[in-house]
């Protein structure tokens, strides 16, 4: 392989306000080769690829870009496409009601006397059609094809822009084996013609399988960069180089005091909400106990969120099958409001578009999953809500001038304060809380530790779901492992380890 | 201007379209030479325009939930229609077609709210369709014609407070009216500050609630003075009166009961708001299906008022009632508005309408200068909200709701929601 250098990027630091998102990145790319990017979620990995492809502009970020030896300073994705750098997002960014030849030249279409020459675009279509190895009628519509093969759609595209750099985000992700597989050998072959690329994933057996070398970041700092083979690169030490960091005390002391089961689900099935055969969650039983936290580990995309939604009132998905038992009797809960009512809690992963409404205030979202208990001959107790928001706001140390400022002002870390007051308000037996420090800073983080500590010892049950794995290590008494909508494992905290628990949740070769 | 903030409740947003509405009042009293304050032309203002506040009531919450309705104007014509067919032919009283009305107000609004709220259909295409669908169900039944209600029924749109009691030269049930809304707001500064004293928060100085109070019932007084002193025979109107009782109505509802906060927390997110156990689907019906009901009772006014029902009867009153809610600082995104704003809304329209007529200015001018007014209105929001500053037509939200527009942030990229990308659309498509 020849060792020139295809793209450089030197100490890449992006910050966005209040968070470092990388600091002082740097990843070196040698041409003709495929690059793997490793890290957890919320590491930086696609956050850097934003910056190389000119999302984030020039001037957004500091640190310089040298991409076939001349520094560049894109300033949107054009310009980076124009030097030959192209990125496929993980969500496709295909339209599904135009043809897969419209797709590959939108924005991007040879004209004659100012028409769009037809003729030209669908044989060129073919010819790139042919390189990617699909044979499929230019015109038909991206809809009418699978995933995979608007994946191959997506690469095609990229080589109709004379692509020299191909970024990947996730590629396999939505894909099954066969497709994945295909996809793989798609990227070797562009690369025997001197197409680089760069990979992020999570599946590492494929990475192992394809790549040259990988660069680990871990907490937005690139750590090492490994060679394949020269250093005889295997899945635990890409594991190894992912969670290495040291587990400081960032959890309050807390002495479970586990009671009895009083919450189980049992064979729970759950297809997909739009395509019919795909199933979310595959048959999962888990419990919990009084006064227990419970981990659920797995990756984004592993369902975890969708068994979690699935199980509060059939909030996600198509319910197949399956049974909940509350304190050893079976009930059924098909709605939100019979959920909250059975006593379940859940705090989304995703505050903004899910579990806030930014114009409302502190105060009224306090009280908002349960006005039925400050209402008082139909008239909403406004004395009332404003009492509880603030003992809330106390106890709780939300940080904010009053309750009655909007919530859209807090920070992130106050924001799932009021949420957490939210659902405290309601006074569940179970919370389920999912992904509860995401874009959290350390300080804060620790305090929503404290506070779901103090809830289990109440004797709630907490269900905890998380992709950092150092924070299901120090929180939880009790681990499950999903991958790909199943559950793969669970674990003791005694017993579990960062390594084993990403082994259950990649569905590495030895676990599966 | 600090002393001014302290009457009016600390925030500039609130009164600037209070003031907007005196300043065009003043405007027009200067430019009539004194035409626009005067018993008659009060009682025009609000017998010529509340049915379109009383639309503006209910396109509010529908506004606010994040739907739009367009079919307004046709349905009041067919409950019109139907409510006048209904008494001329099968001889049914007054209170009589106002029941029928109201209950195929009612019977529209279930069919609306279904496809809505269940099928899922956009509120845009649902009402364009009933637009079309009631005008001509209005001109089918009425055969296009022009069908005459009974004197009972012409006292809903064009009545008066009768007068009872000794003679004083005024109407004495228009005084007692007045002086009932004088004690009240008198009782409820007080109470109010009984309660921020008992709540610990901070009470305004003893002068705040003198001037505050002083102006409002200054105001009240006045009014109560131009209606009670009208051509004999003349007094508040009824429609008036309906639509004042509908704003304290749905001013409650909207305010102070759990249906209220649902309505703002479907419009605000609604999957924030199903996943805290609020029936979004139940709320969206239950607003469409409200809307039509007033549609139907503003059809029923307006029939009274003009003594007939007839084939053109409500075409256009959907942009108006629209547009009232939109100057009176609701958002298109939904979340966020008032009743009382909508009703402010409607009444700089009304002025503006009113005003321009008395000026001999024509149809063609008139429009013109309101289309501006809209665009400039929300256009001036819009402004403030880019830039960080309080917004002017969010108005009066504090005192008289809470949902006031917090200012978002500018910066809304975080790294936090581009993490969390992946599994929200694997959500959002179901």
């Amino acid at each position: 392989m020849e060792n020139h250098t295809i793209l450089e990027m030197r100490s890449i630091t992006k910050e966005f306000p209040g968070v470092k998102a990388l600091s002082d990145v740097s990843i070196t790319v040698r041409a003709g080769e495929i690059h793997a990017i490793c890290g957890e979620n919320g590491a930086g990995k696609s956050t850097l690829m934003k910056v190389l492809s000119g999302l984030y502009p020039y001037g957004d970020y500091s640190g310089s870009i040298i991409f076939q030896g001349e520094e560049v300073q894109f300033k949107d994705i054009r310009s980076s496409e124009a030097a030959g750098i192209v990125i496929i997002h993980q969500e496709l960014a295909l339209i599904p009601e135009l043809s897969i030849a419209e797709n590959i030249f939108l924005g991007n279409e040879p004209t004659r006397f100012g028409v769009i020459d037809w003729d030209k675009v669908n044989r060129e279509t073919l010819e790139l059609m042919a390189r990617v190895g699909l044979s499929e009628d230019p015109t038909t519509k991206i809809k009418d094809i699978g995933v995979g093969k608007q994946q191959l759609v997506e690469i095609a595209k990229a080589l109709s822009k004379s692509v020299k750099l191909l970024i990947l985000d996730e590629p396999t992700a939505a894909l099954n084996e066969t497709d994945s597989q295909h996809l793989l050998d798609l990227m070797s072959g562009l690369r025997s013609k001197g197409i680089s690329c760069i990979m992020i994933s999570h599946k590492l057996n494929e990475i192992e399988q394809i790549a040259d070398s990988i660069t680990i970041i871990r907490d937005g700092k690139s750590i090492e960069t490994l060679h394949v083979k020269e250093d005889g690169v295997d899945e635990d030490r890409i594991i190894r180089g992912m969670v290495g960091r040291s587990l400081e005390s960032r959890f309050p002391d807390h002495t479970p005091k586990l009671g009895e089961v009083f919450f189980e689900v049992r064979d729970w099935t759950v297809g997909h909400p739009s395509v019919p055969d795909r199933l979310v969650a595959k048959g999962s039983n888990f419990y919990v106990r009084r006064g227990e936290i419970v981990g659920f580990a797995g990756l984004m995309g592993a369902g975890r969120t969708e068994l979690a939604r699935s199980v509060f009132g059939r909030s996600y998905g198509n319910f197949k099958s399956g049974q909940i038992f509350i304190n050893g009797k079976e009930v059924t809960l098909k709605s939100v409001p019979q959920a909250i009512e059975a006593g379940l809690a859940y705090v989304t992963e995703d505050r903004k578009s899910l579990g806030l409404n930014l114009l409302d205030d502190i105060k009224s979202t306090t009280v908002s999953a349960n006005l039925k208990k400050i209402t008082r001959n139909l008239v909403v107790d406004k004395d009332e809500e404003y009492r509880i928001a603030e003992e809330y706001r106390k106890s709780l140390r939300t940080k904010t001038p009053s309750v009655n400022e909007g919530v859209a002002k807090l920070s992130g870390g106050n924001q799932q304060k009021v949420v957490l007051s939210k659902w405290m308000f309601t006074d569940p037996e179970l919370l389920i809380l999912d992904e509860p420090t995401r874009g959290i800073d350390v300080g804060a983080k620790f305090e929503i530790y404290g506070i779901i500590q103090r809830l289990a010892s109440q004797g709630k049950g907490v269900i905890v779901i998380s992709s950092e794995l150092p924070e299901l290590l120090g929180l939880s008494d009790r681990i499950y492992t999903i991958f790909e909508g199943a559950i793969t494992g669970e674990i003791a905290r005694e017993d579990a380890s960062q390594e084993s628990l990403m082994k259950l949740m990649t569905a590495s070769k030895k676990a599966a | 201007m600090n002393s001014l903030k302290k009457i009016f409740g600390g925030d500039t947003r609130q009164f600037g379209m209070i003031f907007a509405l005196i300043a065009l009042v003043i405007f027009f009293q200067w430019q009539t030479g004194g035409k626009t304050l005067t018993s008659g032309n009060m009682m025009n203002l609000f017998n010529g325009n509340s049915y379109i506040l009383i639309l503006a009531i209910g396109m509010v919450l529908v506004i606010i939930a994040g739907h739009i309705d367009l079919s307004v104007g046709s349905v009041a014509a067919f409950a019109g229609i139907v409510v006048a067919i209904a008494m001329r032919d099968w001889g049914l009283p007054w209170f009589g077609g106002i029941l029928v009305g109201l209950l195929l107000g009612a019977l529209i609004g279930a069919w609306q709210g279904f496809w809505v709220a269940y099928v899922g259909i956009p509120a845009f295409i649902v009402t364009l369709a009933g637009m079309l669908l009631f005008r001509g169900a209005n001109q089918f039944v009425g055969k296009s014609n022009t069908v005459p209600v009974p004197e009972g029924f012409q006292y809903i749109g064009s009545g008066y407070l009768p007068e009872v009691g000794p003679v004083t030269g005024y109407n004495n049930l228009t005084v007692l009216l007045g002086l009932l809304l004088v004690a009240f707001v008198i009782y409820n500064e007080l109470r109010t500050r009984k309660r921020l004293a008992r709540v610990g928060a901070e009470v305004p100085e003893m002068w705040v609630s003198l001037v505050k109070v002083g102006l409002i019932s200054a105001a009240i007084l006045y009014a109560t003075y131009l209606f009670a002193t009208g051509r004999p025979g003349t007094s508040f109107p009824i429609p008036g009166l309906i639509l004042g009782a509908l704003v304290v109505i749905f001013g409650f509802i909207s305010n102070k009961t759990i249906a209220g906060r649902h309505v703002y927390a479907v419009g605000g997110n609604r999957h924030a708001a199903e996943l805290s156990g609020v029936q979004s689907k139940k709320v969206n019906f239950m607003v469409m299906m409200n809307m039509s009901i007033l549609a139907a009772l503003a059809g029923m006014i307006f029939v009274g008022r003009s003594t007939a029902s007839g084939p053109f009867d409500g075409v256009g009153w959907e942009l108006d009632a629209i547009a009232a809610v939109f100057i009176g600082g609701a958002a298109v995104t939904g979340g966020v508005g008032t009743v009382i704003g909508s009703i402010i809304g409607g009444l700089v329209m009304a002025v503006l309408n009113n005003g321009l007529q008395l000026l001999g200015i024509g149809a063609d001018m008139t429009q013109i200068i309101k289309g501006l007014v809209l665009l400039v209105a929300v256009a001036f929001d819009v402004y403030n909200k880019t830039q960080g500053k309080p917004s002017i037509t969010g108005l009066l939200t504090r005192n008289f709701g809470n949902k006031s527009k917090p200012d978002l942030p500018s910066e809304v990229r975080s790294p936090d929601s581009e993490q969390s990308i992946s599994t929200k659309e694997v959500i959002s498509k179901s």
